[in-house]
């Protein structure tokens, strides 16, 4: 049999990283096609490659055999490739026809939309997929799971001969999970191919036809049908060079610092978390994109009020309802996402790095600009922040710099506890090295440090000691002498 | 302080031709009576600044006004209360409304636009009912000649609500530019966010905008009703929000938010009661009032558009 669907060669780099490096992928008709590798691998890239989302530097793709260039969505659609993201994109004010045919409505007198048709259309897609929802139905009213089918119907209906689904089962329970799959073998029984991205390897074992593992943008391996298993994934996807960046062994105290006891936050209600950062430690925090760190991190930090849960630090319990005590407390968190909620974008660097203590350079209320300005500058030679004045507004900083800027906020005052959450993403390697030693000094210095990232090479290579989580849960603490990527691995996936 | 300069280069222009061609602009009773309208609407406008820069809008301004209005002829001429006693209810009766707008907006989480509107119709058919729908007056104002003599009056030659602009805009300026409160203000209309995870508590600041907007409608509202002398319910302080968000927005702030300043909002004030002024002198026939005023700010704001993107065009490259 032929291949539907070959990709060749293909590159793609971003500013500083090289996202994609000659990538091959092969699809066959009616194939499910499961795409594995860790955060960051670039598997998301490659799909939006052929969701026409971006352009390779370089590289074919064929389809039937024949060369063609995807420069656009639309043009995606029609070579019959159909994405259901992540994300949906759908329209929760329209009706589940309406967003199928959004774009392309059947018409009437020219401008007038042919609902009977609209509606009997869209029918016939629900009904192929084995669905039972009527087309008349508001989006608003069906869960996640159904809004995602509604996306494959919407695919079907563009003729999609393959449907790119990029994790769709994040959000979904077990039993939609379930009824997912399903959908997945009724696609492949009518010839549709399916590549499948999903960080969860029952379901790839289970669904899979056959796999492709990427890994830092490259080709990892493949495995047929009868060789998928979880170790052999797991090898394929963590198989790189361990450990040069290993940082020298510190003497760590075994005294905890801060404890946190039985946290439950808002995402994950059902779980309670325990677990004690020592003094001078970092705490490294992995597990897959979704996994509840980030709220739980919302949760100490007060932002995101927790359901349930005690913090201790040094001994003492400290009440936190919202970040103001958090920060009275010195518990610091620098978010993961630096441009919405890590600094005001469009104020001066001044202005946010004494926007959280801002009385401290304020007598009688009213704020010394000169004060301010001589802290920012301080705090600007000391991170090496490069920006033509601190007067220079945030938005005009590469990331490594915001990021920069984001510290030096906390670091003016007296941290305690610092939360970092994916602390260097979309940072350049120079800058990086500089956070890192940032965040060793402040650890040697006695601050307890937690550690969020999603990048295995940096949780490896940066903490203390690793809790991994999944699905909520902390599945296990891992010592750094235990650690390693497998074991890390094993617990992200629940196992 | 660019921002401001546009509208401020319109008002000069604007000033100067009015004075070539009707003399009689600069003489000493029309200056006098516009002195006195910028310091009603300044006062107001500044409170509904406030709120623009946290992000939010107050469409129950004049709706409160005819509400206290009548409350204060109420007070004065039926029931007879000191003056300063009828003043200070007023004043926090306005305070008070503007609570309830805070506490609506950031509790309950119900958008500031709705909020506002229901109390432009709720004030407005509340001082109907209570005025039976009768216009109130304040009479020969015995008993309050001083408040009245205060408040229509004027200190060597300058009339008191203009003093009063010039005393809260110093006060407001420091609060706004200068105080960490202020710079909470912007911070929040700017980006909630970020600001909640710089641990400020968003949720007090913005209610406290529209308490503030509501104490400023208050001391507006009383000098209006003596400026006007007498409250018709279904009339007194129609549109009148509209002037202070247009002066707002006129003056540079942002309905996004996080954006504006008390120089801008008394340049955008003045600018209203020149073109009002200009209707007048000029002979325009009088119905056309608003038309000119709505071009006038269009023009204003279309201008400031087009400089802005090129300027963007020039950063760029």
């Amino acid at each position: 049999m032929n291949p539907i669907l070959e990709m060749q060669k293909i590159s793609k780099r971003f500013p500083g990283v090289i996202a994609l490096d000659a990538v091959d992928l092969e699809v066959f008709p009616g194939e499910v096609l499961a795409l594995a590798g860790e955060n960051g691998a670039g598997k998301s890239t490659l799909m939006k490659v052929l969701g026409g989302i971006y352009q390779p530097e370089s590289g074919a793709i064929n389809i039937d055999g024949k060369t063609t260039t995807i420069r656009s969505v639309s043009d995606a659609t029609a070579n019959g490739i159909g994405f259901v993201h992540q994300e949906l994109n759908v329209f929760d004010n329209l009706t589940v026809a309406e967003n199928i045919y959004l774009g392309r409505e059947p018409r009437r007198a020219k401008f007038l939309i042919d609902r009977s048709k609209l509606n009997s259309d869209s029918d016939v897609y629900l009904k192929r997929l084995g669905l039972d929802i009527s087309p008349h139905t508001p989006l608003l009213e069906l869960s996640i799971a159904q809004q995602q089918m509604v996306e494959i119907a919407k695919a079907l209906s563009q003729n999609a001969r393959i449907v790119i689904m990029d994790e769709p089962t994040s959000s979904l329970t077990l039993t939609e999970t379930e009824r997912l799959l399903s959908v997945i073998g009724e696609l492949r029984s009518q010839g549709v191919s399916v590549i499948y991205i999903s960080h969860r390897l029952g379901e790839i074992k289970q669904i899979a036809d056959r796999v492709v593992v990427l890994r830092d943008g490259k080709n990892a391996g493949a495995l047929q049908r009868d060789e998928i298993n979880h170790d052999a994934i797991v090898s394929l996807m963590v198989g790189r060079d361990l450990k040069k960046f290993r940082r020298q062994e510190a003497p760590v105290e075994t005294k905890p610092f801060a404890t946190i006891q039985d946290l439950r936050t808002r995402r994950f209600p059902a779980c309670s978390n325990s677990f004690d950062v020592r003094t001078g430690e970092i705490l490294g925090f992995a597990g897959l994109v979704g996994s509840g760190r980030s709220e739980a991190a919302q949760a100490i930090f007060g932002v995101d009020r927790a359901l349930a849960g005690g913090i201790y630090l040094d001994g003492k319990l400290v009440t936190i309802k919202n970040a103001s005590d958090a920060i009275k407390n010195g518990v610091y968190l620098v978010p993961e996402d630096r441009r919405i909620a890590g600094l005001i974008v469009d104020i001066p660097i001044r202005a946010n790095i004494t926007l959280p203590a801002l009385s401290r350079y304020a007598s009688a209320g009213l704020v010394s600009r000169k004060r301010e300005s001589k802290r920012a500058a301080e705090m600007c030679e000391k991170l090496n922040v490069k920006a033509p004045s601190p007067e220079t507004n945030a938005a005009n900083l590469s990331g490594g710099n915001q990021q920069k800027v984001v510290l030096a906020k906390w670091l003016s005052l007296n941290p305690k506890l610092m939360i970092f959450d994916e602390p260097t993403r979309g940072i350049d390697v120079g800058a990086k090295a500089e956070i890192y030693e940032l965040m060793r000094e402040l650890s040697a210095s006695g601050v307890a440090i937690i550690m969020i990232s999603s990048d295995m090479e940096e949780i490896l290579g940066e903490s203390d000691r690793i809790a991994v989580m999944h699905e909520g849960t902390i599945t296990g603490i891992l010592d750094r002498a235990d650690a390693s990527e497998e074991s890390i691995m094993k617990l992200a996936v629940g196992h | 302080m660019r921002k401001e300069l546009g509208t401020f280069v319109l008002l000069v222009v604007l000033c100067v031709v009015l004075a070539i061609l009707n003399p009689s602009f600069l003489s000493s009773a029309n200056l006098q009576n516009l002195a006195r309208l910028i310091g009603i609407y300044g006062i107001f406008s500044i409170g509904l600044g406030l709120v623009i820069i946290t992000g939010g809008i107050d469409l129950s301004v004049g709706s409160a006004f005819a509400l206290l209005g009548v409350l204060l002829s109420i007070f004065l001429v039926e029931w007879h209360l000191p003056a300063a006693v009828a003043v200070l209810a007023v004043v926090l009766i306005a305070t008070f409304l503007g609570l309830i707008n805070g506490f609506l907006i950031t509790r309950v989480k119900i958008q500031p636009f709705i909020v506002t509107l229901c109390g432009l119709l709720f004030y407005r058919g509340l001082a109907r009912f209570v005025a039976s729908d009768e216009t109130k007056g304040f009479g020969s104002a015995s008993g309050f000649e001083t408040l009245q003599s205060m408040a229509t009056g004027s200190v060597v030659g300058i009339p008191t609500p203009f003093i009063l602009l010039v005393f809260i805009s110093i006060v407001m300026w420091v609060v706004l530019h200068r105080s960490v409160y202020g710079r909470y203000l912007f911070a929040v209309g700017r980006n909630e966010t970020a600001a909640r995870y710089s641990g400020i508590n968003a949720n007090t600041i913005i209610a406290s905008a529209y308490v503030f907007c509501g104490l400023m409608a208050g001391i507006s509202g009383v000098l209006l009703a003596f400026y006007t002398n007498s409250v018709s319910p279904s009339s007194h302080g129609n549109f009148y929000e509209l002037y202070g968000i247009a002066a707002a927005v006129l003056g540079g702030c942002s309905l996004r938010g996080g954006e504006g300043s008390i120089v801008g909002i008394l340049i955008g004030t003045a600018l209203l009661q020149v073109l009002q002024n200009l209707v007048n002198l000029l002979g325009i026939p009088s119905s056309l009032n608003f038309a000119v005023m709505g071009a006038v700010i269009l023009i204003g704001v279309i201008a400031d558009q087009l400089l802005r993107q090129r300027q963007a065009a020039r950063s760029v490259r």
